[in-house]
């Protein structure tokens, strides 16, 4: 055993082991601890703007999948008053956009909804916005809806350094922030994206998603109908580390 | 034994799914009957409340000044009063309408639709004035307990009534909760 695999902070009063580099969020994964996340994909650069995956640590609230772990540290995830900010932050993202779950061919497959069951969100706080947002469904094999869009900024950082075709961009500020498409039109048609890019295959909710694929798996039977995220991004995350180790 | 618990029910502007739901209970209604008796409700066919009731179970959004009057009825005389489906939670899909002003909404049904003889916007002073949008419950009442899904299950609606009618906590447990 090298010296690194001795490493470990405290998470809710669990001892969690940490390589040496490995951010909180990682590390909390990797031992089989879910931390709530919607902008996060543990296959690509992490954004820290959900805000999501906050932790407690040693008193001070940080991003936990940007925050380096460090021995000896004391981190509180599933606490009542972070799970209620959890809860907020989810109800917000819901009133801001226009997610209808009956209608939704993402249901059930969708970060969003599955993440909003996995906090326990039976009721409401907040009125909804019911933004007006544009649909794209120019592409032949891709559909930009931005009704659904939680700005999570992923599908922006895969075209960019995965794809390496930059497609995509976020405009104005605040409440008017939204995704733009690169092309001379602003239409997705018009732009390099293609059904091959892995931008448009990470999408946490419905807003990109590929024509003619919705109902391949009825709703029901879906990822998160099966099986819930906070046991479904453990495994994935596990499956992850064993296909990296080799 | 105690006296029986008071539930009335009704659909604003939704689609009568979450009552079908509720009757989907199966035999589980005759447990309920034994716990409690129905008020106003289209089970029954009861229209107004009389007194003051324990539960109102409510779906649907509102989308018209009736729905608005029967939604502040059902908060004057029921001690709980419960937002069931997503219309009732969210606005669901009638309120896909709120992108579009209301005068367009009317006249694409009733002056530009397809097949329209005689067009002309509805104006019989019978008809409730529709709103501007459609708002979920808790935007104008407040309510007391939300059982989210498009309908909620069997299983969640007799979780939640059950508990209500019991004394117990009306927390959907995870397998239960469902918003679609």
């Amino acid at each position: 055993m090298s010296p690194d695999t001795k490493k470990t902070f405290q998470l809710d009063g669990k001892e969690i082991p940490f390589r040496e580099g490995q951010t909180v969020f990682d590390a909390a994964m990797a031992a089989g601890v879910y931390i709530p996340h919607l902008c996060h994909n543990p296959d690509f650069e992490p954004h820290s703007s959900c805000r999501l995956c906050t932790v407690i640590v040693n008193g001070r609230p940080f991003a936990s999948c940007t925050q380096p772990a460090v021995a000896g540290q004391d981190v509180r995830s599933d606490t009542p008053e972070l799970n209620e900010m959890r809860r907020a932050l989810t109800d917000m993202l819901l009133v801001e956009g226009n997610h209808y779950c009956p209608a939704c061919e993402k249901s059930g497959n969708c970060r969003l909804q599955a993440t909003a069951y996995a906090l326990g969100l039976q009721d409401s706080h907040f009125p909804q916005f019911f933004p007006r947002r544009d649909v794209d469904a120019s592409h032949p094999d891709i559909i930009l809806d931005r009704d659904r869009c939680i700005l999570c900024g992923l599908c922006l950082r895969i075209s960019r350094s995965v794809d390496k075709k930059s497609v995509f961009a976020m405009t104005g500020r605040g409440i008017t922030t939204t995704i733009v498409v690169d092309s001379p039109s602003g239409l997705l048609a018009d732009s390099k994206v293609s059904r091959e890019d892995e931008a448009v295959r990470h999408c946490p909710v419905g807003a990109l998603m590929m024509k003619g694929e919705a109902y391949m798996v009825p709703i029901g039977q879906r990822r998160y109908d099966v099986s819930p995220i906070s046991e479904d991004s453990v495994r994935e995350f596990h499956a992850r580390e064993e296909a990296h180790n080799g | 034994m105690a006296s029986k618990r008071k539930i009335a029910t009704c659909s604003l502007a939704g689609c009568f799914g979450c009552h079908m739901s509720l009757l989907d209970i199966d035999e589980r209604l005759l447990e309920l009957l034994e716990l409690a008796d129905f008020d106003r409700s289209p089970i029954n066919d009861i229209k107004e409340i009389k007194g003051i009731v324990d539960i109102g179970l409510v779906e649907g959004g509102l989308c018209n000044a009736e729905t608005v009057r029967v939604l502040q009825h059902f908060r004057e005389h029921c001690r709980v009063l419960v937002s069931v489906g997503e219309c009732a939670l969210t606005g669901g899909i009638p309120s896909m309408r709120n992108h579009l002003s209301l005068k367009s909404c009317l006249e694409e049904s009733y002056i530009r639709g397809v097949g329209v003889e005689n067009a002309h916007i509805p104006d019989d002073p019978e008809l409730p004035l529709l709103l501007d949008k459609v708002y979920p419950l808790h935007e104008v009442v407040k309510v007391d307990y939300y059982v989210p899904g498009c309908p909620p299950s069997a299983d969640a609606l007799w979780h939640v009534l059950s508990a209500l009618v019991t004394g117990r906590d009306p927390h959907l447990p995870p397998a239960l909760l469902k918003y679609d």
